[in-house]
């Protein structure tokens, strides 16, 4: 069972080869390509599966099941880079996280992607979108992360950019590729101070790793400037990669854009993968966040540190934040991405207040009802032809009973209805956590606050799709561009339809399994919890929660209640047409409809301030460094003049004079070789004769 | 005046006679023709030298001829390829005609 | 001796000189040969038998048929019309003093008046001169015989006729128009 740490390559090596095979298919082969990312990712998460049963049997007294696999990749002067496998806890939980929800969204997608002509190459993008995601995974090296965390970068560039002869889809590829960058920037730096401090990348190797007790004690105890420990100066740093890539605030700009990219991308992209990497990279460093002089290694209950108050506030800001946009979204898919940032910020907060397990298992749940909201948009957007804006839907619940049936579980799971619901338990011990924070009471108020915006949004987007009046479809120019695009000829499309079944089974799948998931973690039975931490074995049935969980429980069922109902009441009530919240608080709902304006915000200081750069560089390059340089031209040209003057005056001539002497040697000697042998011959004899006169005169003398 | 003299000059004269021919015949053939000359009249000093050298036991002018005989056979072997050659690309047996190497 | 001596003498010298300035090649050519045949004799003369044969095998067998072929192949048969020689004072001055230089050297030389007048006739045997091959002279020997090798490859790929070339061809076509 251990010998799985040497196969794990396996994982990411799968959906590579599977994409590198797939990059050489022609067009017209969409069955085998999809066929063939399909099966690798079912391997996959086979393998996965294995490696997961692996971490199942901890040794005892030994904490969690640790494996690892080092490797030198190449030979640097007197060092070895290396690189590494890692196997424990967090990486086999995401590994079958992703594996799993990747299988079925790329099954969805051949029902989703049918109609495109690219098919081919969208599977190949998926399959390098999933292989660079569990390479991120199982890495065992900072610098093998960043290398898979730029190919997710660039396979979600591709994605989302899929359909690029839509210029908003090649702005929106490009918007996510270079605010990801922004916070890539700040990793990279992180990486380079920590190979500078501690000497290696890899997070374990017996006592040597960068996330090990050696290493760690140096970080700590060494301080730069302002008196932060180096420990937090490069946590911060680290942190600034999970910010771009989690859509965090302020660089969360990237994420509703990327909207754009088919809706199975989306899903992959919100559920499973790229912005996973933010949150999973911060607990995959949480030993170096939490490291304080004080509590060493201390797990579970996490310890205040400067990186992760930071981690904290940030997430309980973008929580709060999010949420607010989504309330005045009109796009199914926009409002669920506005969602996702939102319980990022969950999971950040999770993270800040309550170590890996309370972010982790919220990532994981997010995953699966993220994934199934997704995809249940993807089916109802495929079902309306095409049709996002929510206003235009409406009575879908009858239309299509199985998307119904399934957005309404995940509805349910992301807003936290109580006791069956995997979003419940999560969410709910992300608030336990903050409360007990000793620090400050404020991220549990905002935690709170976004809970009940959230159920408030997710009942609107309920309402309006699947349960308001059905809205006269005649009058959408979108509808009306579309059916004429895509042209059907049982006239099937004036109404909405069911999705196919390919679409609708990883729909039920999913949906079973976010209800599941809410066993492993409930107060009762904190399974995920020892998972992690490495005590299964400690593990007991029965109530172990403190009176704080009661609390928060209640409070927090509280919350969803007041969401819903406030939403439900003034929606249902309103009139059709109009939104209810818009009639109460035009002016901050058209804020919020303008996502608070940060891209404008965006638009006005930075790209400004890069326009006026620019032009203050274009100008120095005009006229300051353009001047410059013809000052030295015209020094040069100076010079070259008094150089060819002396040289033409002064050198050529003796120089020519000594040419012509040199000629007229060459012409009279030239003429000597007339090519006459025989006079070559007179001459050798007459040479001959003047040869023995001269010696016999010399030898007479 | 000793044999020996007179062998010797009967050999200047024929060297002589050889090299006029090779200086002033236009036909390239001739030209070789005195180069021949030159080698036999060469041949008759060496034998001559021999009989009347100090120790003809030794046997060294002989064996010179015998060496010159057969590398002047191989250069009038390659003299007369030459000239045919010549005498195809230029349609001429002439010396003079020859002078591409002109400066 | 001195009789027969001059004999020898004035028929190779007279024989060259014709040689070198009858005007028909064909004859020069068989003037050579008779030329060619006194030196054999003067070899004999010498005492040097061997020598002689090979002058005889050789130069009358080989060379002079040889230098018969090649006036024929270049059409030398017949007596040229026009001049004959070329620079003809110049080469004669030359040749001249040439020739006076090495007859004073000759007559004016004291080594060759310290030699004695008379020596017996050396007995040269052919055994003695293939000893003297076969041993001290072994590496020029070889040498030699690879030297006639080369040359009659040498002589072989020269006189080969030139494939598809111009000159070649012009060659060719004004033969033929010539040949009647």
């Amino acid at each position: 069972m251990k010998g799985i740490i040497n196969s794990l390559w396996l994982i990411p090596a799968l959906p590579l080869l599977a994409a590198g095979i797939i990059a050489l298919m022609k067009r017209p082969q969409r069955k085998p390509a999809a066929a063939l990312a399909i099966g690798s990712m079912a391997l996959a998460f086979l393998v996965s599966c294995v490696a997961f049963v692996a971490t199942l049997q901890p040794e005892a007294g030994k904490g969690a099941v640790q494996l690892t696999h080092n490797f030198a990749w190449f030979d640097l002067g007197g060092s070895a880079l290396r690189l590494g496998w890692l196997l424990d806890p967090l990486t086999a939980g995401m590994l079958v996280m992703v594996t799993f929800v990747g299988s079925l969204i790329f099954i969805f997608s051949v029902g989703y992607m049918d109609h495109d002509e690219n098919l081919t190459r969208f599977f190949g993008f998926l399959a390098l979108f999933a292989a660079a995601m569990l390479g991120l995974l199982i890495a065992n090296n900072l610098l093998f992360l960043f290398m898979c965390w730029e190919l997710v970068g660039v396979a979600s560039y591709l994605l989302i950019g899929f359909w690029f002869h839509k210029p908003s889809a090649a702005a929106a590829a490009k918007k996510a590729f270079i605010t990801t960058r922004i916070g890539d920037l700040g990793f990279f730096l992180g990486i380079v101070w920590l190979y500078h401090e501690t000497g290696t990348l890899l997070f374990y190797d017996n006592g040597a790793g960068c996330l090990e007790q050696g290493a760690l004690t140096k970080l700590v105890t060494q301080t730069t400037v302002g008196g932060m420990a180096v420990s937090t100066a490069i946590s911060l740093l680290l942190f600034c990669g999970a910010v771009g890539k989690s859509g965090q605030l302020p660089l969360h700009v990237w994420l509703p854009d990327a909207m754009e990219g088919p809706t199975p991308v989306s899903a992959l992209i919100h559920a499973a993968t790229m912005v996973a990497a933010g949150v999973f990279l911060v607990a995959r460093v949480f030993p170096l966040m939490g490291a304080a002089t004080a509590d060493l290694g201390l797990e579970g209950h996490s310890p205040h540190t400067t990186a992760l108050t930071v981690v904290t506030w940030v997430g309980a800001c973008t929580a709060v934040f999010a949420a607010l946009i989504a309330v005045a979204q009109n796009d199914i898919k926009r409002i669920l991405a506005f969602s996702t940032v939102s319980q990022l910020g969950y999971m950040m907060l999770g993270l800040g207040v309550g170590g890996p397990a309370v972010g982790m298992f919220h990532l994981l749940t997010h995953a699966f009802f993220k994934a199934l909201l997704f995809l249940g948009a993807g089916s109802v957007i495929h079902g309306s032809h095409h049709e996002q804006d929510i206003r235009r839907m409406g009575g879908l619940r009858k239309l299509m009973p199985i998307t119904f049936a399934a957005y309404a579980v995940g509805m349910m799971a992301l807003a936290g209805f109580p006791l069956v619901f995997s979003g419940f338990w999560s969410k709910d011990e992300v608030l336990h956590a903050a409360m007990i924070w000793s620090p400050s009471k404020l991220p549990f108020l905002l935690g709170l606050f976004g809970a009940v915006l959230t159920a408030f949004y997710m009942t609107r987007q309920m309402w309006f799709v699947f349960f308001a009046p059905r809205a006269e479809s005649a009058s959408s120019p979108g509808r009306a561009a579309h059916s004429a695009s895509h042209h059907e000829p049982q006239g099937a499309s004036s109404s909405p339809h069911e999705s196919p079944r390919v679409m609708t089974l990883p729909l039920v799948i999913l949906a079973v399994a976010t209800v599941l998931l809410s066993l492993f973690a409930t107060p009762v039975w904190p399974w995920f919890h020892a998972y992690l931490g490495g005590q299964l074995d400690h593990l007991q049935v029965g109530w172990s929660a403190d009176s704080a969980a009661g609390l928060t429980m209640l409070l927090s069922v509280l919350a969803v209640a007041l969401g819903v109902s406030a939403s439900w009441r003034l929606y249902s009530r309103g009139k059709a047409g109009t939104d209810a919240v818009e009639r109460l608080f035009p002016r901050l709902f058209r804020a919020l409809q303008g996502r608070l304006y940060v891209d404008e915000f965006y638009a006005a200081t930075v790209f400004r301030l890069n326009a006026a750069v620019a032009v203050l560089s274009d100008w120095a390059d005009r006229f300051v460094w353009s001047s410059v340089v013809e000052l030295a031209a015209w020094l040069a040209k100076g010079l070259a003049w008094l150089s060819r003057t002396l040289d033409e005056s002064g050198i050529n001539s003796g120089f020519d004079a000594g040419c012509v002497e040199t000629r007229g040697a060459g012409g009279f000697a030239s003429r000597l070789q007339n090519g006459q042998t025989q006079r070559y011959l007179r001459i050798l004899g007459a040479g001959v004769v003047v040869l023995v006169v001269a010696i016999v005169w010399m030898g007479n003398n | 005046m000793t044999p020996l003299a007179a062998y010797l000059l009967v050999s200047a004269l024929l060297f002589a006679i050889g090299f006029a021919g090779a200086l002033t015949r236009r036909n390239s053939i001739l030209v070789l023709v005195g180069v021949e000359l030159m080698l036999n009249a060469a041949n008759l000093n060496f034998l001559a030298f021999w009989r009347y050298g100090p120790n003809p036991e030794a046997l060294t002018g002989v064996m010179f001829v015998l060496f010159a005989i057969a590398v002047a056979a191989a250069e009038a072997a390659v003299g007369l390829a030459l000239i045919i050659a010549i005498y195809r690309h230029y349609c001429s047996s002439n010396v003079e005609d020859v002078a591409t190497m002109k400066g | 001796m001195n009789f027969i001596f001059a004999i020898l003498a004035g028929l190779t010298v007279g024989a060259a000189f014709a040689a070198m300035t009858l005007r028909n090649l064909v004859h020069c050519a068989l003037c050579l040969t008779v030329s060619l045949i006194g030196l054999a004799l003067l070899y004999l003369q010498l005492g040097a038998e061997f020598a002689g044969f090979v002058q005889v095998l050789v130069y009358v067998g080989a060379v002079a048929i040889l230098i018969l072929f090649a006036v024929l192949l270049t059409r030398g048969g017949e007596a040229p019309v026009g001049r004959i020689t070329n620079s003809l004072g110049a080469g004669l001055l030359v040749a001249a003093a040439v020739f006076g230089v090495l007859a004073w050297a000759i007559i004016g030389s004291s080594a060759l008046k310290a030699l004695p007048k008379e020596t017996p006739q050396p007995a040269l045997l052919v055994k003695a001169v293939g000893d003297k091959l076969m041993g001290e002279f072994v590496l020029p020997l070889q040498g030699i015989a690879l030297l006639l090798t080369a040359a009659l490859l040498g002589a072989v790929v020269i006189a080969m006729r030139e494939k598809s070339s111009p000159a070649g061809v012009a060659v060719d076509s004004r033969s033929a128009t010539r040949n009647p």
